[in-house]
């Protein structure tokens, strides 16, 4: 049995513990905002923090996570639009939209440890979070806008 | 506002309540029905012509003065489930706060909806425009028996309609009732709004879809969950029309959730968009599916396409495109002017298969029930799914309702339905809905592959450098083999892409194809053939510009001539689906972007060379313009940065400029990953890449850091602009490692070559 918090509620998980993390959010708790692009930690489109870690949902076992504080999209803006969220739709950053909520959740764990990113702080923490949108130049904008807002 | 009914559905019934008693509806007996049209229309013919105005289908006012509005495109990213019905708002005269969209079913009297070819806007914009002209002109008829004045006396304001004598004034929502009793104006009494009338037409607006993705609302195919569904992973034969020999399910069937195994037999050729077959694995969850899988023992009867290799192939192509081929244009006597000798250039380039690799892999939920199939997927074509599960199954096409949830990226993979008949296939097996989910793996092994391919170029230069022949050859398999087994020559469709439209003023010239023959499922990939053939294309005249000792740009606008409309002559040129008097291919426009891109980037004002550089491209297709011009610094250890990029495009009227420019900041991204590491190799039949370990796309500092584009002011007819910015980028790009480091690459990706100095 696992006991862990997923956006602010408890939750206990008595599944087989070796399952991801991803498919007990999608399949299980209909948190269907963290994506499958990869399933090998490949391309970020899972993304969520672990406490204020961007961890990669799909090779995150359930195991690993008793006592875990998981956020997902849907919980960063339980009160209100985070402002990564508002740089996000100022700069107008997403195409298809897939990727967008695992980069907002890599950009807002970047912000957390770097306020003030420079460039290579971005590419850095973006790297592992593939938008076949290609909209990288604006997620790039987006990040400086939040960096800037929360000054 | 978001599409959260789209997932919380009861199964058919997602539209019921859309519409309150009393709602104008273009044929208000259409709607508030469970499927928009489905349901409340006997189906008439089995085809409807293409843009035919179906009144009804596209738009409907509610007395609340709620405007809804159908999309009857799919949303992948390009933004067209906002503009088109922001076409319709305009003409309307609606208050876009006031809009909700409703995506369409698939339904052929939406006319076409295979959102593909970047043709939405070039098919639709009229189409559009009538749908709100026809509703403007209902409000405004009720509103003037109200007033008992003449209609000519009045006109709308945003969202209501205005007596300009006595400055009366009625909201849509006060006028929906009456207006849906006002007879329907035929389509030559419709009135439309100037140009500069229009609101949303041409000025900024952002996807009604922002909010929802930015807080991770269910808008996807993967995300829609129904009762009693269950989760299904198929694993597939590794070579193209294998067979299951035997299989073994006994550990999979350990594996906890999951419920059983179901075989899916081979297609039957064509494969077309038939489910590949294999072993499917039944459970509780996508996970346990996947497990399951992992644990499945499977032998396959391979079948011939198991001597597919790659290295031998590409042999074969490259040797077939140094002899004669089946000529598609000529001009003059190009073999009249080699035999004379002087100075011949010849090069020979080659660009390997592609996977699409949206970012969402195919998924898709079915039910199987009482003879009907529903289906909800991110398909780029609702009606292709119609008719490949009705063939499928052996029902009828109308018992197939699709609903189309928006696409994690498409590029053309999602046009191929593959992945909804095996859903269809499942459920019908099991008796209840299911979700079949590909992994990336599936994704990447079991593509419809965009086309490897080797082209041949050769021109006997004058004094000038000018050519005086010039012929090129290409040879690719060709994508209508998906449909036609025996098609071993590249279709008009491709040829027709940056082929045999080349717009050189060149007196003698020939265009040549040769054969190849189809050993994996080919398919279409964002621009398609014209992404090496642009390639090729564009590196040579780069090579020949340098050869003579020109500057590129001045080369190319020579090459180009002076300012006409080409007369091609081939009687099947394909032009993009559009007709080719309304879409010329227009030498000055080429030649416009061209100058406009250099300067723009600032060409010939940085010299070139010593690691860093810069190349350019023009480009038409999908009826666009596109001139890009790419900056690269190349160092030491031989990793190239693109440090920037400028793209200007001529495509016509842009409907939505702001998501014109994301579109070719995205193509540029895009190509770059191509260029950079776009290969799928085969081994034995089978595909050897797999996940984005060793299939790469572009990654955040793989794409240009910036990328400036510029719009063309034009009211010509609207052009296709989704795919255009893709074929220019990649020999800008090479034309730019060549302007750094003297290497000319003529072959893609650049991940096989070396630049270390
Ligand atoms: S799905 Fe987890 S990193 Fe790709
Ligand atoms: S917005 Fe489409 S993959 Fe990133």
């Amino acid at each position: 049995m696992i006991q862990l918090r997923v956006n602010g509620v408890k939750r206990t998980f008595r599944g087989d513990p070796k399952m991801p993390l991803l498919w007990y959010l999608r399949d299980a708790l209909d948190l269907t905002g963290t994506k499958y692009g990869c399933g090998a930690a490949l391309c970020g489109a899972c993304t969520v923090l672990q406490n204020d870690e961007a961890v990669r949902a799909c090779v995150t076992p359930m195991s690993a996570l008793n006592g875990a504080r998981i956020t997902t999209i849907e919980g960063l803006g339980r009160h209100g639009l985070h402002p990564v969220q508002r740089a996000w739709m100022r700069i107008n950053v997403p195409q298809c939209g897939y990727c967008q909520a695992g980069q907002i959740m890599q950009a807002v764990a970047l912000l957390k440890s770097k306020p003030k990113p420079s460039d290579e702080d971005i590419e850095h923490a973006m790297s592992g979070n593939i938008c076949r949108c290609a909209t990288y130049p604006r997620i790039r904008a987006a990040i400086k806008a939040a960096a800037g807002e929360s000054v | 506002m978001t599409n959260v009914d789209i997932v919380n559905l009861s199964r058919r019934g997602f539209l019921k309540g859309v519409f309150s008693t009393g709602a104008l509806v273009l044929g208000v007996r259409l709607l508030p029905g469970s499927a928009w049209a489905a349901d409340q229309l006997p189906l008439a013919g089995a085809t409807v012509d293409s843009t035919v105005f179906h009144p009804g289908l596209f738009l409907g006012i509610n007395p609340d003065g709620t405007v809804i509005i159908v999309a009857h495109r799919s949303e992948m990213g390009t933004g067209i489930r906002t503009s088109l019905p922001r076409v319709v708002a305009d003409e309307l005269d609606a208050d876009w706060s006031r809009v909700r969209i409703q995506q369409a079913i698939g339904d052929p009297r939406y006319g076409e909806q295979n959102t593909d070819g970047s043709r939405s806007v070039r098919y639709f914009f009229d189409t559009m425009r009538e749908a709100g002209a026809t509703g403007r002109m209902m409000l405004i008829a009720a509103a003037a028996k109200r007033w008992k004045v003449s209609p000519e006396q009045c006109t709308t304001t945003l969202h209501a309609v205005v007596h300009s004598a006595t400055g009366r004034k009625l909201g849509y929502g006060q006028l929906a009732s009456a207006a849906a009793k006002m007879p329907v104006p035929n389509k030559d009494a419709l009135k439309f709004k100037s140009s500069s009338q229009w609101r949303y037409i041409g000025k900024k607006f952002v996807s009604y879809d922002l909010a929802g993705i930015c807080t991770g609302k269910p808008l996807y195919g993967g995300d829609v969950k129904v009762d009693g569904m269950v989760y299904a992973s198929v694993e597939h034969p590794p070579v193209l029309g294998g067979k299951v020999k035997s299989h073994e399910d006994r550990d999979a069937l350990k594996v906890r959730g999951v419920h059983k195994t179901v075989l899916i037999p081979p297609f039957k050729p064509p494969y077309a968009f038939q489910a590949l077959g294999g072993v499917a694995v039944i459970a509780n969850s996508t996970w346990a599916a996947f497990e399951g899988r992992k644990k499945l023992k499977v032998a396959w009867d391979d079948g011939p396409n198991a001597s597919y290799n790659s290295p031998a192939y590409r042999k074969e192509l490259e040797e077939t495109a140094r002899r004669p081929g089946r000529v598609v244009r000529s001009e003059g006597d190009v073999e009249a002017v080699f035999s004379k000798g002087g100075r011949i250039i010849e090069a020979g380039y080659y660009a390997p298969h592609l996977a699409h690799a949206a970012t969402e892999p195919p998924v898709a939920v079915a039910h199987y029930h009482n003879g009907k199939v529903t289906a909800w997927a991110p398909v780029q074509n609702p009606q292709a799914v119609q008719e490949a599960v009705a063939g499928e199954l052996g029902i009828k096409k109308e018992d197939v309702i699709c609903h189309v949830t928006m696409l994690g990226c498409a590029f053309g993979r999602k046009s191929k339905p593959d992945f909804v008949v095996e859903a269809a296939l499942l459920s019908k097996a099991l008796g209840r809905p299911v979700k079949v989910a590909w992994t990336r793996e599936d994704d990447i092994k079991f593509d419809y592959y965009h086309a490897v391919a080797a082209m041949y170029l050769k021109a006997a230069v004058g004094q000038d450098g000018m050519p005086a022949a010039w012929l090129q050859r290409s040879v690719f398999p060709s994508l209508m083999a998906t449909f036609n087994p025996n098609q071993d020559y590249g279709s008009s469709l491709e040829l027709s892409m940056g082929w045999n439209d080349i717009p050189f003023a060149v007196p003698n010239l020939q265009i040549e194809n040769g054969r190849a023959i189809a050993h994996v499922r080919i398919g279409w990939l964002r621009s398609v053939a014209n992404v090496y053939h642009a390639f090729a294309v564009q590196s040579f005249v780069d090579e020949l510009a340098h050869a003579a000792g020109r500057d590129p740009v001045d080369y190319q606008l020579a090459l180009n001539g002076p300012a006409r409309i080409l007369n091609l002559g081939i009687k099947d040129y394909w032009n993009y689906g559009s007709p080719y008097s309304k879409y010329p291919i227009e030498t000055g426009r080429l030649n416009r972007v061209l100058e406009m891109c250099a300067n723009q980037a600032g060409w010939g004002k940085r010299k070139s060379g010593n690691g860093w550089g810069m190349g350019i491209a023009v480009h038409r297709s999908f009826t666009a313009y596109v001139a890009t011009a790419v900056q690269v610094e190349v160092d030491h250890k031989g990793k190239v940065t693109i440090a920037r990029a400028d793209t200007v495009v001529d495509a016509g009227l842009v409907v939505s400029p702001e998501m014109v420019v994301q579109q070719f900041e995205g193509a540029a991204g895009f190509a770059a990953g191509i260029a950079r590491t776009g290969e799928i190799t085969a081994t034995n039949g089978r595909i050897d890449q797999s996940n984005f370990n060793d299939y790469e796309v572009a990654r955040f500092a793989d794409a240009p850091y910036e990328t400036r584009v510029t719009i063309v002011p034009s009211d010509a007819p609207p052009c296709g602009v989704g795919e255009p910015g893709v074929p220019p980028f990649i020999p800008a790009f090479y034309n730019a490692i060549f302007a750094a480091t003297g290497k000319r690459l003529r072959e893609l990706p650049l991940s096989k070559h070396n630049l270390a100095a």
